[in-house]
């Protein structure tokens, strides 16, 4: 009984974050950005069942949230023209169903070997897909896209989905269900044979497992929910464009997975709600946001190769010993130094590029001509990146000290 | 018709000589390190940038000297304090790390040279046709262009069979222990595999900038072409790339140089579609349309048909 509140638990805060979010940011720039949300968590936990759980690196995937998407949409015009009657909060279902059709079809060459054999079919199926959407106008639309209208389908209860925040429910809905069946789905046995193949495929065949069948199964399944997201997406914008199955979309759900954490189930999750903020509150301040993300993105993968959620799993050991607290002077104490590095590199990195005579940076007014300001800001850049070296050997020591055991040494600093 | 087959042949040779040097050295660090280096292709658009500034002081041949070594250089120092770092995280997240890589070298192109077109020009000296077949003229510039891959080529393959450090190379390729063993230092022969690797990019980059434009989506337009190519190669196949190289370079050029389509097909069948067919898109496909999806459909071809490639080794 114990076990069972502590494994709904999370599940039950998750539906009621999904449900309340829009009750504290009701701004329609608010519900625009969970809707994004929505659409990025399910197309990046999509992801993660290739590459985090199956082993699988995909440089294609976006090929299944597009394709599902623009079936979604075709869907909307078929129900706009009456030719389909069916209420649309199962539009998303629709694009579910084309993806896996998708990758079943895709799947079933693609998978029969993992690694670079595999990351390289999926590059050359994305493009291939993504040349020939630009060909076949009449189903996607050449550049323009295609676009439809969700309100058209008989209502749902009353609602007629004209407003955002009523698609925000619907997708709400859509996530948690989404999320609760990729969950359950690592606890299948297909799942955890996923797990067994992308770690050792030699031993999993030993036991009588075909490799390459349950990679098809985690292939499949993965292509499904991407076309969920895409027929998420295909209800929030009422269009959808090539520019939604081509290699930039793919590398951005390679992004929000691995930034998230690929090895933990909620990486994912992390990855997208971060990306889908900085994507949306970011790039009002800068037009360099792109320029931040990839270097965000270069930083996580050399220092934190487990990403955000591994970083915050590794302080398990210290969370159960009761030794988090000693981490923390030594957090902040490198922390603060190199936060304000952070900062200043920001602001040198704007400075440069401002168009006018002056940046106005965290309530300061920067001048650009000023060769004061580049001076002062170079010598404060280079005492506070000496600061963080200075004291990292103390963080480095408290972690050794927090982690330590007496039979076994704990994980490393990262 | 026997124009277009030989224009078609030397422009396709020009493309393919191109995309090899950049394929080259991206099959050696394959070869060396496992890992197949996605930014490849930015840092050729590097080299076209850099190539592009120096060129405002010393003139075209200052920076088809000096970018190809800054490129280098920048590329062993990558290897040496990024990618050396990832290397204990698997193969996985050093393919990551490559792919982040490009993303962050477009985005710093875009930071130091702007998003727009750069108007870098071929120079003077070679601004003449070099011959004139049927009326149409072959320019020097491109006679320049194979001229120096295929230099790079042959340079490439004496130094990696004929000469002392060719020949650790390779040992250290496969036998990397037993080579240290003797004394050598493999992780600083695999960080000057890499910068010379980087640096031939460079020099592609510096020699296609003023034929395909100088810009900062330059490196997406050939990266995953470069990368069909070392597939089809065969991994770790220098002279696999070589073919591949050539093979899409003309494979293209004739593809767009031809004007056959569906329709004739179907008019060779004695078969007719309305125009509002709604498969109308597929009845009118024309050869030169589908040129770019070419190396893509080749590709998928290879891996499904024969994984390690045309000269690969037979996987375990």
């Amino acid at each position: 009984m114990k076990t069972l509140v502590k494994k709904i638990s999370p599940w039950i805060g998750y539906l009621l974050l999904l449900l309340l979010l829009p009750q504290f940011f009701d701004s329609v720039l608010a519900v625009s950005i969970f809707n994004q949300m929505a659409i990025a968590i399910v197309f990046a936990l999509s992801y993660n069942m290739l590459l985090g759980q199956g082993g699988m690196l995909s440089f294609g995937h976006a090929v299944y949230f597009g394709l599902g998407g623009f079936l979604a949409v075709h869907a909307l015009i078929l129900i706009e023209f009456e030719t389909l009657t069916f209420s649309i909060i199962y539009i998303p279902l629709v694009g579910g169903l084309f993806g896996l059709l998708a990758a079943l079809f895709i799947g079933s060459f693609s998978t029969r070997k993992a690694g670079t054999v595999f990351a390289m079919i999926s590059l050359g199926v994305g493009e291939l897909i993504a040349a020939s959407s630009l060909i076949f106008v009449s189903f996607f639309g050449g550049e323009a896209g295609v676009s439809g209208d969700r309100t058209y389908g008989p209502p749902f209860f009353g609602v007629e989905f004209f407003q955002n925040i009523e698609i925000y429910y619907l997708a709400a809905a859509w996530v948690f269900i989404a999320t609760l069946f990729m969950y359950l789905f690592t606890q299948t046995p297909a799942g955890r044979m996923a797990n067994a193949v992308r770690d050792n495929p030699e031993r999993a065949e030993f036991i009588g497992y075909s490799a390459r069948w349950v990679r098809f199964i985690s292939f499949a399944a993965a292509g499904f929910f991407a076309g969920v997201a895409g027929g998420l997406f295909a209800l929030n914008y009422e269009f959808i464009t090539e520019e939604n199955l081509n290699a930039v979309t793919s590398g951005r759900v390679l992004l929000m997975a691995y930034i998230g954490g690929l090895g933990y189930f909620i990486g994912p999750i992390i990855g997208a709600v971060v990306l889908t903020l900085m994507n949306s509150l970011l790039s009002n301040y800068t037009e360099l946001w792109m320029l931040y993300l990839g270097i965000l993105f270069v930083l996580t993968v050399m220092f934190l190769p487990r990403g955000f959620a591994g970083f915050i799993m590794m302080h398990q050991l210290a969370w159960t010993r009761g030794k988090l607290k000693s981490l923390a002077l030594p957090y902040v104490k490198t922390g603060v130094p190199a936060t304000v590095f952070l900062a200043i590199c920001v602001a040198l990195i704007e400075l440069s590029h401002v168009e006018g005579e002056a940046l106005h940076y965290l309530g300061l007014e920067l001048s650009q001509d000023s060769g004061l300001t580049w001076a002062l800001l170079l010598i404060a850049a280079t005492a506070a990146f000496i600061a963080t070296r200075k004291t990292l050997p103390q963080l480095r020591n408290a972690w050794i000290e927090a982690n330590h055991m007496e039979d076994s040494s704990g994980e490393a600093d990262p | 018709m026997i124009e277009v087959l030989i224009f078609a042949t030397l422009n396709g040779l020009v493309t393919g000589l191109l995309l090899f040097m950049l394929a080259s050295g991206l099959t050696l660090i394959f070869s060396m390190m496992g890992v197949l280096n996605f930014a490849h292709a930015s840092f050729y658009m590097l080299g076209a940038y850099f190539a592009y500034s120096i060129s405002l002081y010393l003139g075209f041949w200052g920076g088809l000297l000096f970018a190809p070594l800054i490129v280098g250089v920048l590329g062993a120092l990558i290897e040496r304090y990024g990618l050396r770092k990832v290397h204990d995280s698997g193969h996985v997240a050093e393919l990551v790390f490559t792919f982040g890589l490009a993303f962050l070298i477009e985005e710093a192109v875009q930071f130091f040279w702007g998003p727009d077109t750069k108007n870098y020009q071929t120079p003077d000296l070679l601004d003449f046709p070099l011959f004139t077949l049927f009326g149409q003229e072959f320019s020097a510039y491109r006679g320049f262009m194979i001229t120096i891959s295929v230099g790079i080529f042959v340079a490439l393959y004496y130094v990696l069979t004929r000469s002392r450090i060719g020949i650790i190379i390779q040992a250290a390729i496969t036998h990397p222990n037993t080579v240290a063993n003797l004394g050598h230092n493999v992780p600083l022969i695999f960080m000057l595999v890499f910068g010379v690797g980087t640096a031939l990019a460079g020099v592609a980059g510096v020699i296609a900038g003023p034929v395909l434009t100088t810009f900062p989506g330059m490196a997406l337009v050939l990266g995953s072409i470069v990368f069909v190519i070392v597939v089809i190669g065969g991994l770790g196949s220098l002279a696999g790339a070589f073919i591949a190289s050539l093979l899409i370079g003309l494979l293209q050029s004739y593809a767009i140089a031809s004007d056959v389509g569906m329709a004739d097909l179907l008019n060779l069948l004695g078969l007719e579609f309305a125009r509002d067919h709604p498969l109308d898109d597929l009845w009118t496909l024309t050869l030169p349309q589908i040129a770019p999806l070419l190396p893509y459909l080749l590709l998928v071809l290879v891996l499904i048909f024969r994984p390690s490639g045309l000269m690969g080794k037979r996987e375990q």
